[in-house]
């Protein structure tokens, strides 16, 4: 995979919770032994009417989105399938990173990503940020309330810095900070193919595999 | 220090700990099928890389396979996957039970029935319902292409560790309740993202009055909690499973003799600690029906369709796009819906009990003539086996279609889907929007509520018939 040190972009938002990777690319769209052509096919179901034209109700059909490469979403974002397809899905429709809030319910914490879509995300370069629910909720409103509004990502100093085009409202810069688990973010910025890493440890696999019983 | 039964897992298969403190963890058996493994095998030759352990890799094709004429690929992207699969195990010397073979199946039914799946084992596919397994009392779960391709080179994956999550299902479980209710309670309590990070691990007195391929049911649905895996301790039930039974790579003999002594050793220490437990009471539990399009959107066969401001845990506006497209309106009766198709099976329940259990409501009566109804065994050994039962019969007199085995309806990749509008009583693990078909609305139930849906034309509470 390739390196990620910072990103900058237009921002579009898609406000829901759950999404689950049957929707960001349809089984329909599965069936092929490659690893791309999934991006014209993003949230299929969503993006196009029966007649195959764009659905102008899908909020990433309007305009102001065009371009986007940094998608704001609800949580729980890539539930379901192991698909990785929907990683390729997403990254080749143009997006580089995608941002979604981690809700506290009482005891129950709703994660911002789903487990396998976010495994498969660091493995493809897809960024993954999560913030709090209160601060998304922000982020949504400055990105409705100013359009074209875009963003820089800075991995190194864990920042999304948003930038207010001239003649809008002079807010001039706002800063969101984000956590990252140190290892994902080595990985991003040395851009590390994980099996040739892997296979460094070949000596101590096949030790292992003398001692092991794979019965039991 | 005691330990629960995943941390003794986890801990057998440690080759060894990375620097950043993830592990690097020894995979006992993979499993492949047509969709999710071309990629990764592309990533093997572009990179020059071998298949590490053929020998524990074990391929089948299932999701776009047809059910009627199963030699009859039409749909030539989907003939390609199954073509490719072919020739990826014929390159690298990988067992492939093929649609000629008669231990085909769906990779989460034949897994078990091969004798593959056992306990204390570590067990991948990339397919996230590879937590079935997980009722052995092996850690399984579902990783994406590039992990498969990981597993292919190296037979390891790199791993955090996760937590680990005590779901204790208590009291007896009610007539007319099954595995299939007792999980999407869970799913309904925790919500689709509450096992995030987690391993659950299922126990209980109730728990342990399941057959395996109850546990199995339990297991499957884990991920539709957000967990990645879910198990269940291994016992004289899951024992007896694997002594019996045609299951070509099960221990025989002494071999079973050691394997089950050290088996024994790996139900949770008692006073082993979890990062969190929850405790349901099953006792009075009535069979569930979901309404809406995610797996937590879940109720009692009693119940009405709820108003989008009364579903805790989900905003008004996620409930309300929900009810548009199902088609629903607050306060409607869930056993006044009309039901237009009935599909019995999938990796959640399409296994011998689950195929007795629907024909023991399908018998002498008759599939409404409004419905459609598919029963789909979940394997070919399921499908002889049924026939030899006579169940066949059963649901072919009552006018349902008896098929041959394959994922079918539960992802609509194959020619089974449903058509836009059409609601659907299904035995299957998702009801997200458009997973049977595009626009299709989809109910999750037990078989024993789906065939019953089919006889009625509209859900009805099973107990009423018992």
């Amino acid at each position: 995979m390739n390196s990620f040190i910072e990103h900058t972009g237009k921002i579009a938002v898609l406000d829901r919770a759950n999404i689950d990777t049957d929707q960001i690319i349809p089984k329909d769209y599965l069936k092929s032994i490659k690893k791309t052509g999934y991006g014209e096919h993003l949230f299929q179901d969503w993006r196009y009417l029966e007649n195959g034209q764009p659905n102008p109700e899908f909020e990433l059909n309007q305009k102001r989105f065009e371009g986007a490469s940094i998608l704001v979403a609800g949580n729980n974002f890539g539930c379901g399938s192991s698909r990785e397809h929907a990683v390729w899905a997403v990254l080749q429709a143009g997006f580089r990173v995608v941002i979604a809030p981690k809700k506290v319910l009482g005891q129950n914490i709703i994660p911002a990503f789903a487990d396998i879509f976010r495994n498969n995300s660091v493995k493809n370069g897809l960024f993954l940020i999560e913030l709090t629910d209160s601060e998304a909720n922000e982020l949504m409103a400055l990105v409705n309330a100013h359009e074209g509004l875009q963003a820089t990502i800075d991995l190194p100093a864990q920042k999304i810095i948003l930038q207010f085009a001239n003649g809008s409202q002079a807010e001039g810069e706002k800063e969101f900070a984000f956590q990252i688990d140190p290892m994902v973010k080595q990985h991003f910025l040395e851009g590390l193919d994980e099996i040739g890493q892997t296979l460094k440890y070949q000596n101590e696999i096949g030790r292992f595999e003398k001692k092991h019983d794979v019965q039991i | 220090m005691p330990q629960t039964l995943f941390e003794k897992v986890w801990q057998n298969h440690v080759v060894c700990e990375l620097p950043g403190g993830q592990t690097l963890l020894y995979i006992d058996r993979h499993l492949i099928h047509e969709v999710t493994s071309p990629q990764a095998f592309e990533g093997l030759r572009q990179t020059n890389r071998a298949v590490r352990r053929p020998d524990l890799t074990f391929a089948t094709m299932d999701h776009n396979i047809p059910t009627v004429d199963r030699f009859n690929l039409i749909d030539p992207i989907a003939r390609e996957q199954v073509k490719t699969l072919e020739k990826n195990c014929a390159e690298f010397g990988i067992p492939l039970y093929g649609l000629d073979s008669d231990r085909q199946g769906i990779v989460h039914v034949i897994g078990p029935e091969l004798g593959l799946t056992l306990p204390g084992t570590t067990v991948v596919c990339g397919d996230s319902h590879t937590s079935t397994h997980g009722a052995f009392g092996a850690l399984a779960f579902g990783i994406g292409t590039s992990e498969v391709e990981h597993v292919l080179a190296t037979q390891c994956l790199v791993q955090t560790k996760p937590k680990t999550f005590l779901v204790d299902f208590q009291g007896q479980i009610p007539k007319g309740v099954t595995a299939k209710d007792l999980i999407l309670k869970l799913i309904g309590t925790i919500g689709t993202a509450g096992g995030t990070g987690y391993v659950l691990e299922y126990s209980g007195l109730s728990i342990r009055s399941l057959s395996m391929e109850q546990r199995m049911t339990i297991c499957n649905m884990s991920i539709e909690a957000g967990a990645r895996a879910g198990m269940i301790a291994p016992d004289d039930t899951t024992f007896h499973y694997i002594a019996n039974g045609n299951r070509p790579f099960t221990p025989k003999g002494k071999e079973l003799e050691k394997a089950i002594s050290f088996w024994q050793s790996l139900p949770s220490d008692e006073k082993a600690s979890y990062d969190r437990r929850i405790t349901i009471d099953v006792s009075s539990m009535a069979p569930q029906v979901t309404w809406g399009t995610s797996p937590g959107m879940v109720t009692d066969v009693t119940q009405t369709v709820p108003n989008s401001d009364q579903v805790p845990g989900l905003s008004p506006s996620d409930v309300e796009k929900a009810l548009t497209y199902m088609g629903l309106t607050p306060g409607t009766r869930l056993t006044d819906l009309k039901i237009d198709v009935v599909f019995i099976g999938s990796c959640t329940n399409s296994r011998i009990e689950d195929l007795r259990a629907a024909a023991s409501i399908f018998k002498g009566k008759k599939v409404a003539t409004s419905v459609t109804a598919l029963v789909v065994p979940g394997s070919e050994a399921v499908r002889k086996q049924a026939e030899s039962e006579g169940l066949n019969k059963i649901f072919t007199e009552a006018g349902a279609q008896w098929r041959m085995s394959g994922c079918s309806m539960c992802l609509a990749m194959n020619p089974d889907k449903l058509n836009p509008g059409q609601r659907c009583a299904s035995t299957s693990n998702r009801n997200f929007e458009g997973r049977q078909g595009k626009g299709g609305r989809t109910h999750l139930v037990s078989p024993e509520m789906a065939a019953a849906a089919a006889v009625e034309g509209h859900f009805v509470d099973i107990r009423t018939w018992l």
